[in-house]
């Protein structure tokens, strides 16, 4: 069994919608605990198999994809609820964004299993380019916007290698929805519009990380 | 009656014809009854309606587009008392992109596009700041868990594509609408609408419709029902 496994702190709901989708993988996994084994146990047990046998190669790449972005949004948050330079007035804001971002890496990793990647290691100043980050609020805004904005386009753009899988594909765009919420209110804390156009654009893999590499320690 | 583009004359005998009203009580019980169809739960006599498979799904969308649309046009042709300047800017712009969201599903659909809906704004008060940005925040919501929930219903990855890039608009708008009337505040993106996992709302067809349907008058024209096998 993967005790590492968080998936059995997901909701009840949505669980049970994975382990009805992937019933065959679910049911063996349930026979080798050898007991009426709740939904969210079983589907812990079963993590490891389901994700590594289960899902095809390329939903594992996207979805491992999401999750680095994910825990360098997670990990800017948290940055920057630490330290104190948020004005009081938009702590509830940013608190409420942090706490979707934890989660969404907490909801990928459980889905990923064993397969999930390792959190990258994350420079905010992007090399010293942006050194008061977690200073100055502008700054922070900025990097801010520029994730949120950068996530919303990298969900929109993988959406279709998730199509063999419709309830994994549903998530995503779940996901994808709250970042774009995330996006507006940043951008309207900033004095901006909460949108560019009708139309978001999306983007690929590679120019994803391509904007995301300054962030990152080689 | 209030029709999209004024030709309230052209639709009115249309949907004379018409046997089956578009509302979400019927859709929700037949769905019911029938089971669950591939095309996305709506039933076979809708579906015969709005188009089977990536037509029927964009049909919907267009449906909904429709919908907001005309709210926001409404909004702008009769601004509630005292509508700062930032904020008539701000629904203005949301105005222009329901219409463009509208016009282009309409342009890819072509001769398969629904006609022009009849909807009923008679339950929102115009006037009322709360009314209006209430109702704004209804239908932002809806449409952000509809494309949510009718993403996996899409074949064409190219329509799915097409799908996201409107989305994640109406989400920009549904937190704006949210910070207008919360400012500041968790609202934005709050409990009622991103659940535990950080996942935002995804709905089946049966239940948006459902609940778009109080403000959706149009009965959907029956011949093709009347004429099913």
């Amino acid at each position: 069994m993967n005790t590492h496994s968080l998936i059995g702190q997901l909701d009840p709901e949505l669980v049970s919608k994975l382990v009805k989708s992937r019933r065959g993988i679910f049911t063996s996994a349930a026979k080798s605990l050898g007991i009426f084994a709740s939904a969210p146990l079983v589907l812990a047990a079963a993590s490891t198999q389901v994700f590594s046998k289960g899902l095809p190669k390329q939903i594992v790449n996207t979805l491992n994809f999401a999750l680095t972005l994910e825990y360098i949004e997670s990990a800017f948050y948290k940055s920057a609820l630490e330290k104190d330079f948020i004005p009081k007035e938009y702590k509830d804001v940013f608190t409420i964004i942090g706490k979707h971002e934890a989660e969404h890496v907490k909801f990928l990793s459980g889905a990923l299993g064993s397969a999930a990647v390792k959190a990258p290691k994350a420079d905010f100043t992007a090399g010293g380019k942006y050194a008061d980050v977690f200073s100055n609020f502008d700054t922070f805004l900025t990097l801010s916007q520029t994730f949120e904005d950068l996530g919303v386009a990298a969900y929109k753009g993988q959406a279709g290698n998730l199509m063999a899988n419709g309830d994994i594909l549903t998530a995503a765009l779940q996901i994808h929805s709250v970042e774009a919420r995330h996006a507006a209110i940043v951008r309207r804390i900033g004095g901006k519009k909460a949108w560019d156009s009708a139309f978001d654009e999306p983007m690929t893999k590679d120019d994803v990380l391509a904007a995301a590499k300054p962030f990152l320690k080689a | 009656m209030e029709t999209i583009n004024g030709n309230s004359a052209t639709l009115t005998s249309h949907s004379r014809r018409s046997v089956l009203q578009w509302s979400g009580g019927a859709v929700a019980t037949i769905a019911i009854a029938g089971g669950i169809l591939p095309n996305f739960g709506i039933t076979e006599a809708m579906a015969a309606d709005l188009g089977k498979g990536d037509i029927g799904v964009l049909n919907y969308a267009y449906a909904l587009e429709q919908l907001e649309a005309a709210f926001y046009t409404k909004v702008i042709d009769s601004p509630y008392q005292d509508m700062p300047d930032a904020e008539k800017q701000t629904l203005t712009d949301i105005k222009d992109h329901e219409v463009e969201h509208r016009e282009f599903l309409k342009k890819a659909l072509g001769g398969k596009a629904i006609p022009d809906l009849e909807v009923d704004f008679s339950k929102v008060d115009f006037t009322k700041r709360e009314s209006v940005l209430g109702t704004a925040k209804v239908f932002e919501d809806l449409g952000v868990a509809a494309y949510n929930g009718a993403g996996k219903l899409i074949k064409n990855p190219d329509y799915l594509t097409a799908a996201g890039k409107i989305v994640s608009v109406e989400a920009r708008h549904a937190a704006t609408i949210r910070d207008l009337l919360k400012p500041k505040s968790a609202s934005f993106a709050g409990p009622d609408v991103v659940d535990k996992n950080g996942l935002d709302g995804a709905k089946p067809p049966a239940a948006v419709l459902k609940a778009a349907g109080p403000f959706i008058k149009t009965k959907v024209t029956a011949n093709s029902v009347v004429g099913m096998k």
